[in-house]
């Protein structure tokens, strides 16, 4: 009777780990499953738009995945790959990449590889004759209505064929790939959306020059659903490079200006101005030092960052200390509510807070001038913003360093400070001698992070001056720049981007911000190892 | 002034409290001065916060007519804010949270299972691992936006779906950051006696339900913390929004909220007071809900090696 108890219960506890298995197990066989078939159902479209390293990127993620939670081995594994895979994936290999596109002209003008370019620039020229083959017209992208990539599905339509234009070239279609109404594709391959008029509008500067290559010449779009089969008047003759204009005579060869070629004809005049992506080596960072002005630029924001952030931690973490202690007192009644209402700048998401203070700074309307009936331009001065800047950064940061200050002040032993009274220390002399090297080496590696946050604190300066005042002559480079804001302006400004020269900024900040981490760490250690 | 800062000590106390006069002025310096400095440093703290209500709240929401006091009541901009058919700011609400969401609890997962590895375990590259993570999050993410920005323009031909401007390519770009949080909550389960996993184990528990079940539970304070971190940062990230995000219909509060004042810095400060009131208020209530585990959770996660 007994026995059987016994051996119930041991059945239902087996029961039960069972259950708690299945569970997981079920679990586990659908996340792999999810992942490999994933991989699976993005290879064909893969292959077909020829992109390799992401097939192999998709797959070697699938690979990993698998080898990690269909074995038993490798515990440690099962816990590190899901957060290590997106850190290689978003965060190690950008880095990489920066370092690629750094020896690269990659930017505004120089998208397109240079076969690419040659293409655009024949199909360019393409004109209508009279004669001129007509197709029925439907867009589509593979990628975003914005930004492509764009094709073309024709429909002849007298013989009724269907064809795929890329600037590739132009692709006979099986007619039961696609539906087609009225002679007109409305329903693409997979892989492909079609663009609505709208959209079709909207993207009409690219589309302008979007011409698939054939052998007569290339085909055009010619409003929204139509498209035409012209003669080019440009040739490319691919043996000397040189691309010739079949109605003048006149050839055009590439040239090199600055970090880039162009086609020009020897009197100097360029077909087109649209270049192409090259490996220039080092010679983005040799611009950097190379060239005055970039040098200066450089140098002079390299100086305000190190400078903003070494200010802006020290403001923030003296304010921040002092509010802590003379706050820190049990007899003080509403600590409490003090403490509560202190944390409330740090609390308000940063924009917020910088865009509110970017208002108080307006000259005509703004608080600042209004309170103190001053009437000053604070954005257009380089030192008056600069201080506009920290004060804001001020109070953006007092908070935090009042929280961490506060907690490490409570981490100290009264006895400590008892004795030292004993000893004879007056209050002042107890907080410079007791406390505060006590509360540095708990907060030390705090202000480093502090440091390194405030060196790249792009918000602050974009939401408040956008870099600004700039001097009329220099455009790229603003009085309260800081490194980051400068290069991503560089990378992503209204004046052309110029993304591989911005790359090798970013790369020298890399190292900038590894060299004074590394540096601070080490002052930080030996600070410790002191006390 | 070398005084100001002692202790009281007990029996002095009461002797001192007979002479009235003596004893007011031994309260300001020893308890008086504390309120002068804290009520200088509220104003100082709270002015642009008032500011931020007075001009939610002012009918006219220009900069001119707006101050610091609040003085007229109107709900005009929260009007606006929620019915004008060119701010969709639901739309922004549900981006941001659909983002913080997913980053927060993706972050702490992952960040949370690598720190149990690598307080547990003992494996190779464990020490390597670490100090390599250490020197990763020196660097700020978006110190590579440029080439994120490439990358993702390349997946978007793809996958259009996690392309440039969409939410999920958005997200994924912060998912980046999975691991940021592993050394302040490795700290704590450091703190953990291991005798507790020893005797999970010997009751038949697996390593997962080990951590899943003893492990977790007890490391609430931490998570509250660096779910607070991450939660903040993403609702306050705006460098990569901005990069990423340009359609009115994907954007997330900050560019979204930040659009609407640079297109008309004067006029529309008061419905961008009025948004941001709504986006601060909810932070703001969870930070002061938490704020016992901050100070904790700061000292500890940095100071521990």
């Amino acid at each position: 009777m007994m026995n059987a108890d016994i051996s119930a219960a041991a059945r239902s506890r087996r029961a039960d780990r069972r259950r708690a298995v299945v569970g997981p197990l079920l679990l586990k066989v659908l996340a792999l499953g999810t992942v490999v078939g994933t991989a699976f159902a993005l290879t064909p479209s893969l292959v077909g738009q020829e992109r390799w390293l992401f097939l192999a990127a998709i797959w070697v993620i699938a690979g990993v995945l698998v080898a990690t939670y269909a074995t038993g081995r490798g515990l440690p594994a099962k816990y590190l790959v899901p957060g290590g895979l997106l850190l290689t994936l978003f965060v190690v290999y950008p880095i990489v990449m920066t370092g690629q596109l750094s020896a690269t002209n990659f930017g505004d003008g120089t998208r397109t590889s240079k076969d690419e370019t040659v293409a655009r620039i024949i199909a360019s020229s393409v004109q209508q004759t009279p004669d001129a083959p007509r197709y029925n017209l439907a867009i589509a992208t593979s990628g975003t209505p914005q930004n492509g990539p764009y094709a073309f599905f024709l429909v002849d339509p007298g013989s009724g064929s269907v064809f795929l234009g890329t600037p590739e070239g132009l692709e006979q279609l099986d007619p039961g790939d696609v539906t087609i109404v009225d002679d007109f594709v409305t329903e693409p391959p997979t892989g492909f959306t079609l663009l609505t008029p709208s959209e079709v509008n909207a993207a009409g500067p690219e589309l302008a020059e979007f011409a698939v290559p054939t052998d007569r010449g290339a085909i055009r779009q010619l409003g929204i659903s139509q498209a035409f089969e012209g003669r080019t008047t440009l040739e490319y003759d691919e043996a000397r490079d040189t691309i010739i204009d079949t109605e003048t005579g006149t050839e055009f060869t590439p040239q090199q200006v600055g970090d880039r070629e162009y086609y020009q004809s020897e009197s100097g005049q360029r077909i087109s101005d649209q270049s192409w992506l090259a490996y220039v080596g080092f010679d983005n960072y040799l611009r950097v030092f190379g060239d005055d002005r970039i040098r200066n630029d450089f140098l002079r924001i390299f100086v305000w960052t190190v400078l903003f952030a070494t200010l802006s931690v020290g403001s923030t973490f003296l304010l921040g200390f002092a509010l802590a202690v003379a706050l820190n007192d049990r007899r003080l009644r509403g600590q409490k509510i003090y403490r509560a209402i202190l944390v409330l700048p740090y609390a308000i998401p940063g924009f917020i807070s910088l865009l509110i203070w970017a208002s108080f700074f307006n000259r005509d309307f703004g608080l600042i001038n209004q309170v103190t009936g001053l009437d000053v331009n604070w954005f257009g001065d380089p030192t008056l913003a600069k201080g506009a800047v920290l004060l804001v950064n001020l109070w953006m940061g007092f908070p935090y360093m009042f929280l961490v200050c506060t907690g490490a002040l409570q981490a100290i032993p009264e006895e400590l400070k008892e004795a030292a009274e004993l000893d004879g220390a007056g209050g002042f002399t107890r907080l410079r001698l007791i406390t505060l090297p006590l509360l540095l080496v708990g907060v030390a590696p705090l202000l480093v992070a502090s440091f390194a946050f405030n060196f790249n604190n792009f918000n602050a300066i974009a939401l408040l001056t956008q870099g600004g005042p700039f001097s009329p002559d220099n455009p790229t480079a603003g009085g309260t720049d800081i490194l980051i804001s400068y290069t991503i302006r560089l990378a992503f400004g209204a004046g052309g981007a110029q993304i591989g020269f911005a790359s090798a900024i970013s790369v020298l900040l890399f190292i900038l911000t590894g060299v004074i981490a590394a540096l601070q760490f080490r002052a930080t250690k030996s600070l410790e190892e002191v006390h | 002034m070398t005084q100001d800062l002692a202790p009281s000590i007990v029996p002095d106390a009461r002797r001192t409290r007979r002479r009235a006069r003596s004893s007011r002025s031994r309260w300001w310096r020893e308890v008086g001065w504390r309120h002068a400095v804290g009520l200088i440093a509220v104003i100082w703290a709270l002015f642009p916060i008032s500011y931020i209500v007075s001009a939610a709240f002012n009918p006219l929401g220009n900069v001119v007519s707006t101050g610091v006091i609040p003085r007229d009541f109107s709900l005009v901009h929260f009007e606006t804010l929620l019915n004008s058919p060119s701010i969709p700011f639901g739309r922004w609400a549900m981006n941001t949270l659909f983002v913080c969401a997913t980053v927060t609890v993706t972050q702490l997962l992952c960040s949370g299972l690598a720190a149990y590895a690598f307080s547990r375990f003992r494996f190779r590259g464990r020490r390597g691992g670490l100090l390599t993570l250490l020197l990763i999050q020196m660097f700020p993410q978006f110190l590579a936006a440029v080439a994120l920005y490439t990358l993702f323009t390349e997946i978007g031909h793809t996958i259009p779906m996690l392309g440039l401007n969409t939410v999920f390519g958005y997200t994924l770009v912060l998912l980046g950051g999975a691991l940021g949080q592993v050394w302040l909550i490795k700290g704590f389960f450091d703190t953990v006696p291991r005798s507790l996993d020893e005797a999970a184990r010997i009751d038949g528990a697996s390593h997962a339900q080990t951590f899943f079940l003893i492990i977790l539970p007890l490391a609430k304070p931490i998570f509250a913390v660096s779910g607070l971190l991450v939660f903040v940062g993403v609702v306050a990230e705006f460098l990569l929004a901005s990069i990423f995000l340009t359609d009115p219909r994907v954007k997330t509060l900050s560019v979204g909220l930040f659009g609407l004042i640079d297109s008309d810095r004067s006029n529309n400060l008061g419905v961008f007071a009025a948004g941001a009131l709504l986006t601060a208020l909810p932070v703001v209530l969870v930070f002061l809900y938490l704020q016992r585990f901050i100070v904790g959770g700061l000292t500890s996660g940095g100071v521990k090696g």
